[in-house]
């Protein structure tokens, strides 16, 4: 039993070891000339701008839910004024990058995992290395930077949209009106809440682009490996968001000392 | 390539290679001469397309060397590989188009990579290439439209878009009907008519007989049969001679 135990957490080790390696010679390829903006902004389009339903309308709900909570908890010590506030908060501190980070996880890492997969599996993967182009950097570093270029965006949209829907739900049951409403949320946000919460998830951007793209020039056995690949980007990628967030958290705590 | 050459186009030289316990390649020599038909006979799984892969360096060999114009593609990396290359063209057994861009932009996509030409005359070229083999008229279907015969023209016009001296095909009859076989072999001869070496992988005797100068067969893993398709015909080992008679299809 223990042994067993053992064996799973060195294999599970191995892989992180693995991704690691696969996302570190990614970094290092893409200040490598020559350089694929083309298709970076091709992807950043597809990742970030194809995302922004989903984020913006996600956001607004969960700012709309949040409004409800808070005012449910806050009216019991009278502080209702603080609901602005503490929802911007939460917002751009934790719950924007967080969710934004997982939704992206769903949406592009199972995508970006398949599409990758199918490729190896159809023999596309060889074909472009056959035309004399790197594979690893037009296809996965290209991706990999899109997501880190996308992440810090989509969730700044994301903010704004929860922090517009926590309005709505605010205004809709105490008539508060927008200018008092957005002046109490953007009162005491400060740019050390925003900046290092939304690069952070660069770092969840670079997890999510890793993870797919390792997992889909990894593809073995058919259409069968294609849909695994896909799922196991968005659990193991998802997974690895949650974890590293928990060090990030307490990265920037270490760097600004005040947020804590 | 300089065309008073007469250093072979591609050599094998012992080359050995395993996946995992299973040897695929056994100490394979063999040399195809510039402007010729090779054809790589042998049943299936017998290492065949592994060694395609090999002369064009997505496999590398774990003892032995592969040159290609006389430079060692095993030792190879980087730009230096992307070179070589470049002089050589790979028809995939099932094509391999890229399958999000059109059939024109997947015959246009290496003058996009390797050259400075404007659209217009990409476009024209991948147009010519693509009447060549008959697709002119598909030049913006998307490769899902295609039949599995448009499909492996596709794939060859695709290879044959950088004019390339060597080139490299994997099972160019497999799953098509004997018309369909029979216009890609005729295409391919009129590639070598034109001076463009050939490496053709197949099972197809009839096929082998009309595009190779010279045939060799694999079997687990090592070449038991080396020479023009009459030779082989009167080869001593039974198997060999059995194989040369069988009409095998793709």
């Amino acid at each position: 039993m223990t042994e067993r135990l053992g064996l799973l957490i060195l294999s599970a080790l191995a892989w992180v070891g693995e991704v690691a390696l696969f996302g570190i010679r990614a970094i290092y390829e893409a200040f490598l000339p020559p350089y694929e903006w083309k298709e970076v902004a091709r992807h950043v389009f597809e990742i970030g701008w194809r995302s922004v339903p989903l984020i913006a309308l996600s956001g607004f709900a969960i700012g709309v839910v949040l409004s409800m909570h808070t005012r449910a908890s806050l009216e019991r010590f009278g502080a209702e004024a603080m609901i602005p506030a503490g929802l911007a908060i939460a917002l751009i501190r934790e719950t924007g990058p967080l969710v934004a980070g997982l939704l992206i996880s769903g949406r592009v890492g199972a995508g970006i995992g398949a599409e990758l997969g199918a490729m190896k599996v159809t023999e596309q993967i060889d074909a472009l290395e056959a035309v004399a182009v790197d594979s690893f950097k037009f296809l996965a570093v290209t991706r990999i930077l899109a997501c880190i270029i996308a992440m810090p965006l989509l969730t700044t949209i994301m903010d704004f949209c929860g922090i517009f829907g926590g309005f709505v739900a605010e205004a809709s049951i105490s008539g508060m009106s927008p200018q008092l409403y957005f002046n109490r949320a953007f009162s005491v946000i400060e740019f050390t809440d925003f900046i290092p919460a939304t690069l952070k998830t660069a770092v969840f951007g670079l997890i999510i682009g890793t993870v797919a793209s390792y997992l889909g020039f990894n593809t073995t056995q058919g259409t069968e490996g294609v849909g695994r690949a896909s799922t196991s980007s968005v659990v193991l990628a998802s997974i690895c968001i949650i974890l590293s967030n928990v060090v990030l958290v307490k990265f920037i705590f270490f760097m600004f000392p005040a947020k804590a | 390539m300089n065309q008073n050459d007469t250093s072979p186009a591609v050599k094998l030289e012992g080359v050995t290679k395993a996946f995992k316990d299973r040897k695929v390649l056994d100490n394979i020599t063999l040399e195809v001469a510039q402007g010729t038909g090779f054809c790589l006979l042998g049943r299936s799984g017998t290492g065949k397309s592994v060694t395609l892969k090999h002369i064009i360096g997505l496999l590398r060999p774990d003892s032995g060397h592969v040159y290609v114009h006389g430079k060692d593609v095993s030792a190879l990396n980087g730009r230096e590989l992307a070179e070589i290359r470049r002089s050589m063209g790979f028809l995939f057994q099932n094509s391999a188009l890229f399958d999000s861009i059109t059939v024109g932009e997947n015959v246009a996509f290496p003058m996009r990579r390797h050259t400075d030409w404007p659209d217009s005359k990409i476009r024209e070229v991948a147009r010519a290439k693509l009447a060549d083999v008959d697709l002119e008229k598909d030049y913006d279907k998307m490769p899902g439209d295609l039949s599995g015969g448009m499909k492996k023209r596709a794939g060859l016009a695709r290879a044959m878009a950088l004019d390339p001296d060597i080139l490299l095909v994997d099972e160019p009859s497999a799953g098509l009907d004997p018309i369909t076989s029979a216009e890609i072999d005729a295409l391919l001869v009129n590639l070598k008519k034109k001076g463009t070496t050939l490496v053709v992988v197949t099972h197809n005797i009839p096929s082998a007989r009309h595009v190779g100068d010279e045939l060799a067969m694999l079997h687990e893993g090592r070449i038991i049969a080396q020479g023009t398709a009459e030779e082989l015909d009167r080869s001593d080992d039974e198997m060999v001679r059995a194989f040369m008679r069988s009409e095998g299809s793709g």
